[in-house]
């Protein structure tokens, strides 16, 4: 518990033992308007209660992740960072903040917004944030994962706000000649008894500091918060309804023309020769062709040169790191890999569910496809693009320029979706080989078909289950789970190097570590362990809008389904109830249940699912309702897969403080979307070497005609006074409530996932030589 | 080099480039109008819709030659402008509801509402639940729910 113990700091604690609220300290920087600052990495973690314990029940003592978890690491691991965030007011009264992070449609500009708004007493429209370049002085701070971001800056951007607003209140009282205990700061202007006030952007200079200073603030107590906790509209969202939002391949860099990839049929595959590379460099537009590590780049005056240019390169290609590999060849595998269950011998009249789940290969690609903006020259580079780890990305690009770190400057752009995507660089370090080699500045981008074909997936797996049990009680749990290896070459092994010594877990691998960080039963179901394994680095894998949970999560809420059934019939809700550790996660249930009118009569074919997930001190409950009668799987779109229809959903979601709740049910809302996209109808399908994906209408992810109609969520009061993770939280959740919902329409347990993916090909797979597809030409004839 | 004439969110505009060129690279890579994105280039994903003379297309799928010279073509840019407002009831509706997660789709998700609302009003009734499945945009953060209520509550205020 070492590492719980030195969290324990926190202003909760404070309160807790009645030593008052908690002082920080700040900085006043010398600069020539107001500019203050706070140590990131000062957040505190929230001291975890002892789990209730529910009525006769067999206890289960807590996994590894219940103690610390993946999140916690994260935090702990920007404490010794000695570097600053800054907010600079400026003199037209608004306050700039260049937040560590990446904006990827989470809404971390607009809750960073709201803490700096809360704490300074400024209008929210007066704080603008941006995205801080890469700053490789904050080491392992400036990763955006793990649902992390919010729990890792709560404390840092108040504390320097705070300062902010003591300085505006300090420089005030001398221009008035009045005591500060006089003056109080309102909307972005300090205001005296006597009437008179001055605004923040008439107080920026006076109040800027000529020397580095430290000072100690308190934060504003929790019942006195007017922005935190209520819900805003994101601060970026006129931009984006305007076009004028600026993704990557937007930003203007001179003479950084449009380039693409001609890329290996086979994934990772190699280039043997180039047959005309001559012919295709004289093509219209197209400026440059050279080889590099992943195939032909091609640099032309528009994406459409590029694109007939990279289809009309011959190339003779060499293997790559799956040729010949499918879906059974790796499933074969993984069930090699599969770490025993062993399981203590038993009572006797003791009964078993075992169950074996297979999750086939997922892609993370985001609406943005991979792309960035290089500018290589011979001493130093340029780079803009969606960066996640941004610092990860800068050093591993001057390593391979052969550049020091400090000649690569790395924006990070805000970006098109993530899901895990951007943690990685694919496209950053590629387009720099590019400009290296042309000795030009490039725009890269990749087609679609790359993004399914050549990017990252989420790693194929299978999870075991056993769970043995009386007519009373659940007496075991155990749980295997066994994945394609997972590529944590992004800045999340460094995190895990720096903080081994501390983890409540020894000498394991990077994936195995996550595994135990992040994976947890919300059950008391006697003694339970969950275990992963991996096979297999032959793929490009990363995470998915979560790592593990999802697919684990979906594995044990089906297995308590199956559970509740043979333990005499039981009602699902109930049983959960009567199991679960914690009281915020029954209070989630309790209210979806509730909402949902859980256990209602339904027709034949259609049925409610309910689950539960807990995860980096957050807790949601979802129920969702399924049609699957041949009425509605047999519905026909054009280019379409339908299948069964989510019909409702209803999700309650405890964060422990909500600093936006509007914000947070949008994360919410995607979530959903994500896990019904998981369960019934987005995979891959591996077939000799390559993925038959290529396009959105192959890759099956959620569309209209298969959102529910009825979504309701619910954001839960505050529970613990401090922000828990929200950005993957809901996809386990839903994936879970949607599986078993898919069980109980059908009668039986879903076991494959997702679940149409034996089903006929619902598409014709595109050549994947050339690779990547002509545009069409008809669009006017399907004009509307 | 052939060049190729049209109007453009109210303004003629020449832009010289290959025929077989696809209007969405002339766009966004000739013209530097980005508020239509990339997310397919074969028609599918319709984060470049944008309208041509007031019915939805994707400029992805069409070659600038099929263009002429008095064809409106409407960007996410122009579409306040055709309602003679700052922004468009639609647009409106998008703020109120908060629809936009990263809002890479949402150019898009806006043309092919405006055009979606207008084709049900054409057939004499107001957008309803079959119309909202029948839209194709894909929105990869899935914020499909809060689309379909904006759409809803912008087509009301719609002229």
């Amino acid at each position: 518990m070492g590492a719980r113990d030195d969290a324990w700091q926190g202003e909760e604690a404070a309160a807790r033992r009645g030593t008052g609220r908690r002082r920080f300290l700040g900085y006043v920087l010398a600069a020539p308007t107001l500019t203050v600052a706070a140590q990131l990495g000062e957040a505190a973690l929230a001291p975890r209660q002892a789990a209730a314990q529910a009525a006769s029940v067999v206890p289960s003592l807590p996994g590894p992740s219940e103690i610390y978890d993946l999140n916690d690491m994260l935090t702990h691991a920007t404490l010794p960072t000695a570097n600053l965030i800054t907010i600079r007011i400026d003199a037209d009264g608004t306050a700039a903040f260049a937040l560590p992070r990446a904006e990827v449609g989470q809404g971390i500009t607009t809750s960073s917004a709201m803490l700096i708004a809360e704490e300074l007493d400024l209008p929210l429209d007066k704080v603008r944030v941006t995205l801080a370049d890469a700053r490789p002085e904050l080491l392992f701070n400036q990763l955006t994962g793990g649902s992390n971001t919010t729990i890792s800056t709560f404390t840092p951007i108040r504390v320097a706000a705070a300062v902010a607003r003591g300085r505006l209140l300090r420089a005030a009282a001398l221009e008035l000649g009045e005591v500060v205990g006089s003056l109080t700061a309102r909307a972005g202007a300090v205001v005296s008894t006597t009437g008179r006030s001055l605004t923040y952007g008439e107080l920026a200079e006076k109040a800027a500091a000529r020397t580095d200073t430290a000072v100690e603030v308190t934060l504003k107590d929790r019942s006195r918060f007017t922005v935190i906790g209520t819900p805003q509209r994101r601060i970026d969202a006129l931009e984006a309804v305007t076009g004028r939002k600026k993704f990557a391949m937007d930003v203007q860099v001179p003479d950084a023309l449009p380039t693409m990839v001609c890329r290996p049929p086979t994934i990772n595959g190699t280039v043997r020769s180039v047959a005309n590379l001559d012919a295709v460099r004289t093509m219209p537009g197209i400026t440059d062709v050279v080889r590099i590590s992943t195939g032909v780049a091609v640099r032309g005056r528009t994406f459409g040169q590029c694109i007939d240019a990279v289809r009309a390169l011959k190339v003779t290609w060499g293997p790559g790191t799956a040729d010949g590999a499918s879906d059974e060849t790796v499933l074969r595998k993984l069930k090699a890999a599969e770490p025993p269950l062993v399981v203590s011998p038993l009572p006797l009249l003791t009964k078993a569910v075992d169950a074996r789940f297979t999750f086939h290969f997922a892609s993370n690609s985001a609406l943005e496809t991979n792309c960035a903006i290089a500018d290589v020259r011979a001493d130093s580079a340029e780079i803009w693009a969606g960066l996640k780890s941004p610092i990860a990305a800068q050093e591993q690009i001057a390593h391979r320029l052969g550049l020091p770190i400090g000649a690569v400057r790395v924006h990070v752009t805000e970006g098109g979706g993530s899901f895990g995507r951007k943690l990685f660089h694919d496209a950053a370090s590629e387009a720099a080989e590019i400009s290296k080699a042309m000795g030009k500045p490039v725009k890269l981008m990749w087609h679609r078909a790359d993004d399914f074909r050549q990017g990252r997936t989420h790693p194929m797996s299978t999870s075991r289950v056993r769970a043995t049990y009386t007519p009373g009680e659940v007496l075991t749990y155990a749980q295997r789970h066994t994945s394609v290896a997972t590529d944590y070459g992004h800045g999340f092994g460094e995190v895990i190097t720096s903080q081994a010594a501390r983890l409540p877990v020894a000498d394991l691998t990077f994936s195995q570590t996550v595994f135990q960080l992040t994976q947890q039963s919300p059950y008391h179901f006697g003694a339970t362990t969950m275990l992963l394994n991996e096979t297999d680095n032959g793929y490009n894998t990363g995470a998915m809008r979560n790592i593990y949970s999802p697919n684990v999560r979906c594995a044990q809420e089906l297995v308590v389904d199956e559970l509740a059934k043979r333990m005499g019939d039981q009602d699902p809700y109930a049983f959960r109830r009567r199991f679960l550790k914690d009281e915020r996660a029954r209070a989630v249930l309790d209210k979806v249940a509730e909402l949902g009118s859980w256990g209602r009569a339904m027709p034949a074919g259609t049925a409610q699912g309910i689950a539960v997930h807990p995860e980096y001190h957050s807790f949601v409950a979802v129920l969702a309702e399924i049609d699957c009668r041949p009425e509605t799987t047999g519905r026909k779109i054009p280019d379409a897969y339908t299948g069964p229809r989510v019909t409702k959903v209803v999700c309650a979601v405890d964060v422990g403080l909500a600093v936006n709740p509007l914000g947070l049910e949008a994360q919410m809302m995607g979530g959903i979307i994500d896990g019904i996209a998981v369960t019934l109808t987005s995979g891959l399908h591996l077939r000799d070497g390559h993925f038959l994906e290529g396009s959105w209408d192959n890759y099956f992810y959620t569309r209209q005609w298969n959102t529910p109609p009825e979504l309701e969520i619910v954001v839960m009061p505050p529970t613990t006074g401090r922000p828990g993770g929200a950005g993957e939280l809901a996809v386990a959740g839903a994936m879970a409530a949607v599986a078993c919902a898919y069980g109980r329409a059908t009668g039986t347990m879903p076991t494959t996932f997702p679940v149409n993916h034996a089903e006929p090909l619902g598409f014709e797979p595109p050549p994947t030589t050339p690779p990547i597809p002509a545009s069409p030409t008809d669009g006017l004839d399907r004009a509307f | 080099m052939p060049q190729h004439t049209f109007i453009l969110n109210g303004r003629a505009v020449t832009a010289e480039v290959e025929d077989d060129a696809r209007l969405l690279w002339v766009l966004r890579d000739v013209l530097d109008v980005t508020g239509p994105k990339y997310g397919c280039g074969v028609g599918v994903c319709r984060a470049c819709t944008s309208h041509i003379n007031g019915r939805a297309f994707t400029p992805c799928t069409v070659p600038v030659k099929d263009i002429a010279p008095t064809d409106e073509i409407t960007t996410i840019e122009g579409l306040p402008a055709t309602v003679g407002r700052d922004l468009h009831p639609l647009q409106e509706a998008w703020l109120d509801l908060d629809v936009a997660q990263c809002g890479y789709c949402q150019p898009g998700q806006i043309m092919t509402a405006v055009a979606q609302v207008r084709r049900a009003r054409v057939e004499g009734r107001e957008i309803d639940d079959a119309d909202l499945d029948e839209i194709r945009n894909i929105c990869r953060c899935g914020t499909y729910n809060r689309i379909r209520e904006a759409i809803v509550a912008g087509a009301r205020r719609m002229p």
